[in-house]
């Protein structure tokens, strides 16, 4: 990926960024300029989702495209967000015969590829499980 | 000008290997090994885990913590490690971006081997009380490189921990901060040099020890305080039994100690070690209770802080996972898959 490229798309990899109509309330991702409901009565500003979702549907990937292969086996998963996007991304922390549909994950923050040894690094989004024990083990305390 | 801590958060990656699968590798005693170092394993970063992604994540859990401090209120991001993902392109930039932190704000990468983070901490310090920024933030992150078959193979780590320091909303309050430094060569990594070199025994009295000791007396000297002062003292933990000897040295007790010596489960995790271990105890510390910290870089240097916490501190902990979920969760990894991670091949 060239340069300009990666640099047009850091910051709603990097925070999970969509837009919002303030006209009609409809939120998107990946982030849009025109409201597809409102078109030009539509006012797009940008918004941050919370980062919490569901699984909503998956596949494992046994066979990558080059970035990815040294991934494999890898979840793919259609999160659905909190604020109702779906979003594809890679399910990690989590083994391929752990991951449900409807289970509850949350977004972090990791590597998505390089180009090379030399080139850039591409960080954003993928998604883990939530893991809300030590809430409760606190509580305890 | 009161100054100290807003927020505080740890991140320790998923993954372990245990000192046993290393030493089966390299035909070695297990056995002698862990009760030489009191490790018994340590922390492994996934594929796609660099020290960036480990900072980010630590960072995410102190602003959880600060509650009320918003990203454009942090007026400088420093970054300690000695693993940063490119010689050239700051990690700080990529952390303070993914915090929603950019642009009115000063970054930089630190290094300072195991306590770059710790001299961060300063700077906040300096740039909070001189009124340039309101809040600052310093990280320390590490995935930490070691030769496969090198004795340091048994600990180095992959961990991180970011503090948020400002003059307002402390959960804990640093009242003083000391430094020691000198020139010594007990551990180094040339540029484009993939791994680490180490003078061996040479890392022990003339450069840890010499260090930690004289910075946590100069502290107590400026301070007037003495051991009995602290309920908690934190050392740079390279592996379990150093920080305890330091500690007898100086006249502090095993119990001062144990609450942060996180070393025994998750490894060395160089530039985020000591603060890892000061966010175990302010995992647990009641407010008014007085906390000792000495990290260690080699090169070499220590930095010392004495802490006292807050009564913030009961309402703010609880907002992000503590150090010992961390420490806890986990799934282990054999030399292979570690190997892979850790990209200890040549392909």
């Amino acid at each position: 990926m060239a340069p300009p490229a990666h640099w047009r798309r850091a910051k709603e990899r990097y925070r999970l960024l969509g837009s919002k109509c303030e006209n009609c309330g409809s939120i998107y991702f990946p982030p849009t300029k025109v409201c597809p409901k409102c078109r030009r009565k539509g006012k797009m500003v940008q918004t941050e989702f919370s980062g919490r979702g569901k699984v909503f549907s998956y596949t494992i990937i046994h066979a990558a495209p080059k970035t990815f292969e040294k991934y494999t086996p890898y979840i793919l998963a259609l999160v659905e967000l909190e604020e109702g996007p779906k979003v594809l991304s890679q399910l990690v922390d989590c083994r391929p015969e752990e991951v449900k549909i409807g289970m509850e994950v949350e977004a972090c923050f990791r590597k998505l590829f390089e180009q090379d040894d030399e080139g850039i690094i591409s960080y954003g989004f993928k998604f883990r499980p939530i893991d809300d024990s030590w809430r409760n083990k606190q509580s305890q305390n | 000008m009161k100054v100290g801590i807003v927020g505080y958060g740890a991140y320790v990656p998923k993954y372990r290997i245990s000192v046993e699968e290393i030493a089966r590798v390299w035909g070695q005693d297990a056995g002698s090994i862990k009760s030489g170092l009191d490790v018994i394993e340590k922390s492994v970063p996934s594929l796609d885990e660099d020290t960036a992604t480990l900072a980010v994540e630590a960072a995410k859990n102190a602003f959880k913590r600060a509650k009320n401090v918003r990203a454009s209120d942090i007026g400088a991001v420093y970054v300690g490690s000695e693993s940063h993902p490119y010689a050239v392109k700051p990690t700080a930039v990529t952390v303070a971006e993914a915090l929603g932190i950019t642009p009115h704000v000063t970054a930089a990468d630190l290094e300072f081997a195991c306590k770059a983070a710790t001299a961060g901490i300063q700077a906040c310090m300096g740039l909070v009380r001189a009124g340039y920024i309101r809040y600052g933030m310093s990280v320390g992150s590490d995935t930490a490189q070691s030769a496969p078959g090198d004795a340091l193979e048994y600990t180095a780590s992959a961990g991180a921990a970011a503090y948020i320091i400002g003059g307002e909303n402390l959960v804990a309050e640093i009242e003083g901060t000391y430094s020691y430094t000198q020139d010594v060569p007990d551990f180094w990594r040339r540029e484009c040099a993939p791994y680490p070199r180490h003078g061996g025994r040479f890392t022990g009295e003339p450069a840890y020890f010499e260090h930690v000791i004289k910075s946590s007396k100069g502290l107590m000297e400026r301070l007037g305080t003495k051991p009995s002062d602290y309920k908690y003292v934190v050392f740079h933990m390279p592996n379990g039994k150093f920080p305890l000897r330091a500690a007898k040295v100086l006249g502090f007790t095993i119990e001062q100690v144990n609450p942060g010596l996180v070393v025994e489960k998750i490894g060395n995790t160089y530039s985020g070690s000591s603060l890892l271990g000061l966010a175990a105890i302010l995992d647990i510390a009641k407010a008014g209770e007085r906390i000792l910290l000495t990290s260690y870089g080699s090169g070499a240097g220590s930095d010392s802080f004495s802490i006292i916490v807050t009564d913030l501190i009961e309402e703010r902990r609880g907002l992000a996972p503590p150090v010992k979920y961390y420490v806890e969760r986990k799934e282990y990894v054999d030399y292979a898959v570690y190997a892979r991670n850790r990209c200890l091949y040549r392909g």
